[in-house]
């Protein structure tokens, strides 16, 4: 651990909004396209077999 | 790791740790692509449904990863370049690559006949992969502001804990994009193939589960 203290490692030294942006936007992809999916195996699995 | 164990850089601060999301997201832009053409050629040369299946969904992982590579070099680029962005060869060229994706997927959705649509827009994928050694080799090329390799199969020149960093969200990219490929690939065949037998007696079964 490189860090001493949390609040440090949320500052990352004044770079949090451009390390955070990179982070944070990135995970938000990601829940979006399992999300997504998620989605499609529901819609799958809730329409009736004709 | 890239957040909590590896050290500050000496120069570019705490905000170099944009690394650990930025270059496994551009590998696997480039990566993919390669995979989407492949398949799609696969598909053109044998008419083959399941390779078009697959060629189009990578499509949409390949389109985010470049998204995601962009984006994250902009917010990279303005501390350390001063500018979100730059007319640089490696700049530009992962933007067209992003046109490449995006055109792919508006022509795959444009063209209603299913079988047109995978060939004509496979079409764009295998003439887009000349862009590929292009955004790989444009540091070299090039006199550009982008940086040029870190990391070769003879010498590296990073510390080991930020490499280790990197290889684990590389491989982290890999197992994720394979994972919502092949899970794209298998709800598309049971939406495709919904009137055969098989499909019903697999979507009972994933019924049962959930």
């Amino acid at each position: 651990m490189i860090w001493n203290s949390f609040a440090e490692f949320v500052d990352m030294h004044g770079y949090w909004p451009y390390v955070w942006g990179s982070f944070g936007v990135s995970f938000f992809l990601f829940l979006i396209e399992i999300n997504s999916l998620r989605q499609k195996r529901r819609r799958l699995t809730q329409s009736e077999p004709s | 790791m890239g957040l909590l164990y590896a050290p500050t850089d000496a120069t570019q601060g705490d905000a170099y740790r944009i690394i650990f999301i930025h270059v496994p997201a551009a590998w696997m832009s480039m990566v993919l692509y390669c995979a989407m053409a492949m398949w799609g050629a696969i598909g053109m040369i044998f008419n083959a449904r399941l390779a078009y299946r697959i060629s189009n969904s990578i499509a949409m992982t390949g389109a985010m990863m470049t998204f995601i590579a962009l984006w994250t070099g902009a917010l990279w680029g303005k501390p350390t370049w001063g500018a979100w962005w730059v007319w640089d060869a490696r700049l530009t060229s992962e933007l067209i690559l992003l046109f490449l994706y995006v055109g792919y997927l508006s022509l795959y959705s444009a063209i209603d006949e299913p079988r047109k649509a995978a060939k004509a827009a496979s079409l764009v994928a295998i003439i887009g992969v000349v862009n590929v050694p292009i955004i790989y080799f444009s540091v070299k090329w090039w006199n550009t502001l982008h940086q040029g390799a870190s990391i070769t199969l003879n010498k590296t020149s990073m510390d080991p804990r930020m490499l280790a960093a990197m290889l684990i969200m590389t491989f982290a990219f890999w197992a994720y994009a394979f994972a919502i490929i092949l899970t794209r690939v298998n709800y598309q065949t049971l939406d495709e193939d919904a009137h055969s037998d098989w499909v019903q007696e697999e979507l009972s079964h994933l019924r049962n589960k959930s």
